[in-house]
């Protein structure tokens, strides 16, 4: 009995000692090519936005601020302006974020206020998010065998029925803004969903149990304090989804036309930013390049600033709420 | 005293339908059913196309066969499985340690510090970059720097998506390691890298798999980054015994994208097996990845 105690003693002993010098030089060369490797991360993130930047140089002080009011996009003639893109890319974005919203916010409120059973809380959860792992360039094909001619007639008969109205000025022939929208929505609402559900969650649940113990319903409970109390982090999802949006290439490049034109129709084809890199990229010459290369530029931009936004609104709401505890 | 209803009998405390916002809840609740069933149609509409309209095609011929010419019957899509694959492959070599890495120093030796919350910001940053000009990055970067259309530019651009997942799953992971356990490895004498690389990243593991499996899910799917960058390609990428990484390289994205808007019916249902390989693909390393995240949840 004793002996084995003292083995252990022994080998205890033997475990806990001062590192040698060689496992010291391998701790400090070991840290020091972690630090390395993080500084190289923060250098990329600079290298991106430095070459796509100096790609784009040239074509920025060829058109310079007009780039972005000029609606001509023409190689042959060498006159460059992504005004069409840009309406393309916001119109698509916030059609597409107006329809995951909605139906995102829904959602949220649905799997996180206790309407189902666990387990059928979690199936519901786990559709919705294999919604976003589908591959954008599948939604596309999805979009162009299954959606554009299940949305025809109904866009045809509102065409003539109500051709009047800006929104139905064209017919839907083939690809538009409204089936690129819709498929985009569809890309966008899990992200939606998810960050509104974290937000949701998020609400201490005594707000929870004094609401109720007041004798409101549900739906007055939410309605009235819970999605109140959540807003900011809800508005940071929208955001976010915009950032998404905003930046998805695929789906529209298949789905929306790649007509550069400026019309408030929803059956009319378009183009957007991201769309028409893929497009033209491959058989651009030098000086589209260029301008696709501003156009980039642009793009990297805009969803910079949205997902930052959106990141902050995010961020603020959860500290808000923990604050609140 | 003054009676109040409840005092009745109790009976308001019974649902009657007849009151407005009962019935108001009601019908609200029923709508958010309506919602959470409709929000489910489309993975259920592309799911039985994938099956109807990819399983029909679907034989071994489309795994050994190349793409078909214009008219020609039959063909297959081998050469892009391959592709998406080694690409994929050069991605995650290039993320996956770059990305560890990064997620140990800001986690375990340089936490709190500048450079660590610079770090995580551009990381934060990059996650919420646009596929497509992770593309033209590696045009830019990769394509015009060695003349021409590559693997390892597709690579490129794919580590780009890859790396914010791996980094911010892998210092997440890192983070639920108790305190505990670092005090007593550092307490029986062990040097920080010993503590990281044989305490903490193992208990981490699972969770940074996790990252790792939803990147590669993610990165196998993507086609933006590869159109103008590994471009596409009909023939397998060893022609005459060599293995041509500094070709042009098919992927099963890149195809899909290609044959979805061509006149032929052949092509278009290639398109839709090619889809249905590619699903399944990226639905098996999500299931991974869930899988390990479940695993390091039981462990804790």
């Amino acid at each position: 009995m004793q002996s084995r105690a003292l083995q252990e003693l022994e080998a205890r002993a033997a475990v806990a000692r001062l590192p040698g010098p060689r496992e010291r030089w391998f701790d400090r060369g070991f840290r020091g090519g972690t630090k390395i490797v993080t500084w190289l991360v923060v250098l990329l993130s600079a290298y991106i936005v430095w070459e796509i930047g100096s790609n784009a140089w040239p074509a920025v002080r060829t058109f310079g601020p007009g780039f972005l009011t000029d609606s001509a996009w023409d190689p042959n003639n060498g006159r460059f302006g992504v005004l069409p893109q840009i309406w393309g890319t916001l119109y698509s974005s916030i059609l597409a974020l107006l329809m995951a919203g909605s139906v995102g916010l829904v959602i949220a409120v649905f799997l996180s206020e206790g309407f189902l059973p666990r387990r059928v809380e979690s199936a519901f959860r786990y559709i919705v998010e294999l919604l976003a792992a589908v591959p954008s360039v599948v939604y596309g094909l999805w979009g162009i065998h299954v959606v554009i001619p299940l949305l025809r007639p109904a866009a045809n008969w509102l065409h003539e029925e109500f051709g009047w109205l800006p929104l139905f000025e064209t017919s839907l022939s083939g690809p538009g803004l409204f089936p690129a929208a819709l498929v985009l929505a569809i890309m966008v609402l899990p992200t939606v969903a998810a960050i509104s559900q974290d937000a949701i969650r998020a609400v201490p649940d005594r707000m929870r149990e004094a609401v109720y113990g007041m004798g409101a319903t549900r739906w007055q409970a939410i309605g009235k304090v819970i999605l109140p109390a959540a807003g900011s982090g809800i508005f940071g999802a929208l955001v976010l989804g915009l950032g998404r949006a905003l930046g998805e290439t695929m789906a529209l490049a298949m789905l929306v036309g790649n007509s550069n034109q400026i019309s408030l129709s929803l059956f009319s084809p378009a183009n957007t930013l991201a769309a028409s890199l893929a497009l033209n990229f491959p058989e651009a010459g030098i000086l589209e390049t260029q301008a696709l290369m501003y156009a980039a530029l642009i793009l990297l931009a805009i969803t910079l600033l949205v997902n930052l936004a959106g990141a902050w609104f995010v961020g603020r709401s959860a500290r808000r709420l923990e604050g609140r505890l | 005293m003054r009676r109040t209803r409840n005092d009745r009998g109790g009976d308001t405390l019974k649902r009657s339908w007849r009151r407005p916002h009962t019935l108001l809840s009601g019908t609200l609740t029923g709508m958010a059913w309506l919602v959470a069933l409709l929000a489910c149609a489309p993975l259920f509409s592309v799911l039985y196309m994938l099956v109807v309209k990819g399983g029909a095609r679907l034989g071994t011929e489309v795994f050994t066969e190349l793409p078909p010419v214009a008219f020609e019957p039959g063909g297959g899509f081998g050469n892009a499985i391959v592709g998406t694959a080694v690409m994929v492959g050069i991605a995650a070599a290039l993320s996956v340690p770059s990305g560890i890495l990064t997620a140990l120093y800001l986690r375990e030796f340089g936490r709190g510090t500048k450079i660590a919350n610079v770090a995580r910001f551009c990381i934060k940053t990059l996650t919420g970059m646009p596929s497509i000009l992770a593309g033209v990055f590696a045009y830019a970067a990769v394509v015009l720097l060695t003349g021409g259309y590559s693997a390892p530019a597709g690579g490129v651009a794919l580590s780009l998506l890859m790396l914010p997942t791996v980094v911010l799953t892998a210092e997440e992971a890192l983070g639920m390691v108790p305190k505990a356990t670092r005090e007593a490895a550092y307490g029986l004498g062990c040097t920080p890298t010993q503590v990281a690389l044989k305490v903490v990243l193992p208990q981490a593991l699972p969770g940074a798999m996790t990252g790792i499996m939803l990147a590669v899910a993610r990165a196998s799917g993507e086609t933006a980054p590869l159109l103008f960058t590994a471009l596409f390609s009909d023939y397998w990428i060893n022609q005459l015994g060599r293995i041509e990484l500094m070709e042009p390289t098919a992927s099963l994205a890149v195809l899909i994208y290609n044959y979805s808007g061509m006149p032929f019916e052949n092509q278009i249902e290639l398109a839709w097996a090619a889809s249905l390989v590619l699903v399944v693909l990226v639905m098996l390393f999500n299931a991974a990845g869930r899988a390990l995240s479940a695993k390091q949840q039981r462990n804790r």
